[in-house]
C-alpha cells in the first residue's frame, strides 16, 4: 500500500514538473527564424516618420477631408456619431489645440488669412519615446524596431491606461461594438476591431508591409503628408527636413514625436 | 472560525440581505456592462477613467490605513490597539477586494484580465500595482485569520506569522505608492505630474482609514459587547487629526506650486476644479464641498474638547471620510482629465448603471467587512465571557 502510493506521488509529481517545464523548454527551444516570410515589396524602413506641411494643405479646397476619409474607410474606423464614443485615427483640429501654450492673440488671424481658416492636422505621433508603451501592462501596446507603435487588438485589456498616458489625445477605446457603425465599404483587407479595445493610427502597416505607403499619404491631391524612412539619408523626408523649419506637437516633454509640421 | 458569521440577531440578517440585495442589482448592472460594453458608463474618449477608478483610488488608501493599527501594535507594543488591530487588518481585506474588483469592471476585456499574468510587463505600473494589491490582500488575510484563530484556542499565534506582520508594514505603505504612481508619472497630464502625490495619497489615507475604523469602533460599542476602548478610539483620532491636517497641507502645497508658477497646463485643471473653466464647473460644488468639510473635521478634531465628545467624534470622522472620498473618489481623477490633452473640455457624468455598478461593489466590500468582522467579534466577546 505504501509503496504504491510512493509510486504514484513521484509518477504525479514528475507530471507535474513534466507540465511546468514544458512553457520553459517551449521557449528555449523558439529559434529565431520568423514563422512567415515578409512580402518581397515590403517597404523597409529603419525609422518611419511623417511631415505635415501646412503650407501644401492651405492649396486644397476648403474643407477637404481626403486623408482623414481615406483612412478612416481602410481601417474600418467606426463612425457613432457622437463624442463620447468616437473613434479617430487621424483628424483635424485648430491650431491652439493642436500646439497648446503656442497659441497667442494674433495666430488666429494669421490662420483665418494665411491658412484659410484651415485646421490641423493630428494623428498618433509614433513617439521615439512613447509613454503609452512604458505604461501598457501586457505589451498589447509596443513600439517596432521601424518606430512604429502598434496595437494588439488581439492582446489589450481595454484598461485604458495608454489613454491616459497619451499626451496628443491620439488612442480610442471601442467604447461599444462598433461593427454595425462602419459606415463605409468594408475593408476586408483590415480587421474589424470588437467593444473593450484600444486602437489608433497605425502608420498603415498593413499597406507598409505590402510595399503601399499610407493612404492618407496616397490620398492627399497637394502632396502635403510626406512619409519617409528617417534612417536613409537620401529619402524625400530627410531632405524635407533639411530644407524647412519644422515643429513637433509637445516636443519639449520628452516623448520625441515623429510627425513633423511644417506651418 | 467562518461558522460564526452564521449566528446572529435579526438587524444582523437584514444587514446582510439588504447588502446581498445591493451587490445582487450591482451584478444585474455588470451583466448589462459587459453585454454592451464600457459604453454604457459615462467615460467618452477624453474622460477615459471616471469613478470606477476613482473608487480604486480612494479605497486602496484604506486598506493601507491597517498600517495605523499594525504599526503601533506590533513594532512599538502599544497594547491599547490590541484589542482593534484584527479590525484594521481585516478592513484591509475588504477595501483590497473592492479595489481589485473596481478594477476588473473596469476592464473593456475582463476575460483577458489574466494577460497581466500571461505577459507580465515590469515597465508598466499597473503590472506592480496588481502585485502589491495581491500580495497585500494575501498578507492581511493570512496574518488577521492565523491570529484571530490562535486567539480563539487561546494559543500565541504561530511564529511564521510574525515575519509576515513585519512585511505588511512597508507593504501597506507600497501599495498606495504604486498607485500614486500609476498618476504621478504620465508626461502629459499636469494635474497629476506631480512629485508629491504619493506622499499625498498617504496622508489622506491615514486620516480616511483610521476615520472610518473610529465610526465603527463607536457602532460596535453601541449595538455589541465589543468595547475597543476610549483610549484606543482617542489615539486613533489622533492619527486622524494629524493626517488630515497633513493631507490639507499637501494640497496647499499643490495648490501653491501651480498658482505660483503659473504654468497654464498645470493651472487650468486647478482653475477648473476650484471656480470652472470656460463655462464649464461640473466639479466645482464637489471640491467647495470636500473643503468645508476638511475644514470642520479639522476644526472639531483639533479642538481637544470637541475631539473627546463622544457625540461630535462621529461627526468629525464622518466629515474627514465624505471629505477625502471626494478628493480622492471623484475630483482626483476626473479632474486630471479636464481639459484633455488638447485643451478641449469634455465633462463627465455617471450613468445610472455606473452608479449601480459602483454601490454593487461596495455593498461587496461591505459584506466581507460584515461577516469578517462578526467573526473577529463573537471570537473576542466568547473570550470576555
Amino acid at each position: 500500500m505504501d509503496s504504491s502510493r510512493r509510486f504514484f506521488l513521484k509518477i504525479a509529481g514528475l507530471s507535474v514538473i513534466g507540465v511546468g517545464a514544458k512553457p520553459i523548454t517551449d521557449v528555449l527551444a523558439q529559434g529565431t527564424k520568423p514563422k512567415t516570410e515578409p512580402d518581397p515589396k515590403a517597404l523597409a524602413g529603419r525609422r518611419w516618420a511623417m511631415v505635415i506641411d501646412h503650407k501644401k494643405c492651405l492649396n486644397a479646397k476648403e474643407g477637404c477631408k481626403d486623408c482623414v476619409n481615406v483612412c478612416h474607410q481602410v481601417h474600418n474606423v467606426p463612425n457613432f456619431g457622437n463624442t463620447k464614443d468616437e473613434i479617430k485615427w487621424i483628424w483635424q483640429t485648430s491650431f491652439e489645440h493642436a500646439f497648446p501654450g503656442n497659441e497667442n492673440p494674433y495666430i488666429n488671424e494669421y490662420m483665418k488669412e494665411g491658412l484659410k481658416n484651415l485646421p490641423i492636422m493630428v494623428l498618433c505621433n509614433h513617439c521615439d519615446n512613447p509613454p503609452c508603451v512604458r505604461v501598457c501592462p501586457v505589451k498589447a501596446t509596443f513600439k517596432r524596431a521601424d518606430g512604429v507603435v502598434m496595437m494588439d487588438y488581439h492582446r489589450c485589456i481595454g484598461c485604458r491606461f495608454c489613454m491616459a498616458a497619451c499626451p496628443y489625445g491620439a488612442r480610442n477605446l471601442n467604447w461599444k461594438d462598433p461593427r454595425p457603425y462602419i459606415k463605409t465599404e468594408l475593408n476586408l483587407e483590415y480587421p474589424t476591431r470588437t467593444r473593450g479595445v484600444v486602437e489608433k493610427c497605425n502608420f498603415c502597416e498593413e499597406r507598409l508591409a505590402k510595399g503601399l505607403r499610407p493612404a492618407c499619404v496616397e490620398a492627399c491631391k497637394e502632396k502635403a503628408l510626406i512619409f519617409g524612412d528617417l534612417g536613409d539619408p537620401k529619402s524625400e523626408i530627410r531632405e524635407v527636413l533639411r530644407r524647412n523649419m519644422t515643429v513637433q506637437r509637445k516636443s519639449h516633454i520628452g516623448t520625441r514625436p515623429q510627425v513633423y509640421y511644417i506651418l | 472560525m467562518l461558522e460564526k458569521a452564521l449566528r446572529g440577531n435579526r438587524g444582523y440578517f437584514i444587514w446582510i440581505a439588504f447588502l446581498l440585495i445591493l451587490v445582487g442589482i450591482g451584478f444585474q448592472f455588470y451583466l448589462r456592462q459587459l453585454a454592451y460594453g464600457l459604453g454604457i458608463t459615462g467615460m467618452s474618449r477624453d474622460v477615459s477613467w471616471g469613478i470606477y477608478i476613482g473608487q480604486f483610488t480612494f479605497l486602496v488608501g484604506v486598506a493601507a490605513s491597517a498600517v495605523m493599527l499594525v504599526l503601533p501594535y506590533y513594532l512599538h507594543n502599544f497594547k491599547v490597539f490590541g484589542k482593534i488591530t484584527i479590525l484594521g487588518e481585516f478592513l484591509a481585506v475588504a477595501s483590497v477586494t473592492m479595489c481589485l474588483t473596481f478594477i476588473i469592471v473596469d476592464l473593456g476585456q475582463p476575460s483577458r484580465a489574466f494577460n497581466v499574468l500571461l505577459h507580465p510587463t515590469p515597465n508598466s505600473v499597473l503590472f506592480w500595482d496588481m502585485i502589491v494589491l495581491n500580495g497585500y490582500l494575501f498578507l492581511n488575510i493570512i496574518i488577521g485569520w492565523t491570529v484571530l484563530g490562535a486567539e480563539a484556542k487561546g494559543a500565541p499565534p504561530p511564529k511564521w506569522v510574525k515575519p509576515l506582520i513585519y512585511i505588511s508594514i512597508p507593504w501597506a505603505i507600497s501599495i498606495h505608492t504604486v498607485t500614486a504612481f500609476l498618476y504621478a508619472g504620465l508626461p502629459g497630464r499636469g494635474f497629476w505630474l506631480t512629485a508629491i502625490m504619493a506622499p499625498r495619497f498617504l496622508g489622506s489615507a491615514f486620516a480616511s482609514g483610521p476615520s472610518l475604523l473610529i465610526l465603527i469602533c463607536l457602532f460596535l460599542r453601541k449595538y455589541t459587547r465589543f468595547d475597543a476602548g476610549w483610549e484606543a478610539v482617542q489615539t486613533l483620532a489622533k492619527i486622524v487629526t494629524y493626517a488630515m491636517i497633513i493631507s490639507v497641507f499637501f494640497v496647499l502645497c499643490e495648490l501653491f506650486t501651480v498658482y505660483y508658477s503659473q504654468i497654464p497646463e498645470h493651472e487650468y485643471h486647478f482653475t477648473y476644479l476650484f471656480v470652472g473653466l470656460h463655462g464649464h464647473s461640473g466639479l466645482v460644488p464637489w471640491m467647495w464641498t470636500c473643503v468645508v468639510l476638511a475644514f470642520i473635521a479639522i476644526a472639531l478634531l483639533i479642538n481637544p474638547k470637541t475631539r473627546n465628545n463622544e457625540a461630535i467624534l462621529p461627526i468629525a470622522c464622518a466629515a474627514v471620510f465624505v471629505s477625502l472620498w471626494i478628493e480622492k473618489g471623484i475630483t482626483l481623477v476626473m479632474t486630471g482629465y479636464i481639459p484633455s490633452p488638447l485643451e478641449t473640455i469634455t465633462e463627465y457624468h455617471p450613468t445610472i448603471p455606473e452608479m449601480g455598478i459602483t454601490l454593487g461593489v461596495w455593498a461587496l466590500g461591505f459584506l466581507i467587512l460584515s461577516i469578517l468582522y462578526k467573526v473577529a467579534v463573537t471570537v473576542k466577546q466568547e473570550l470576555a465571557a
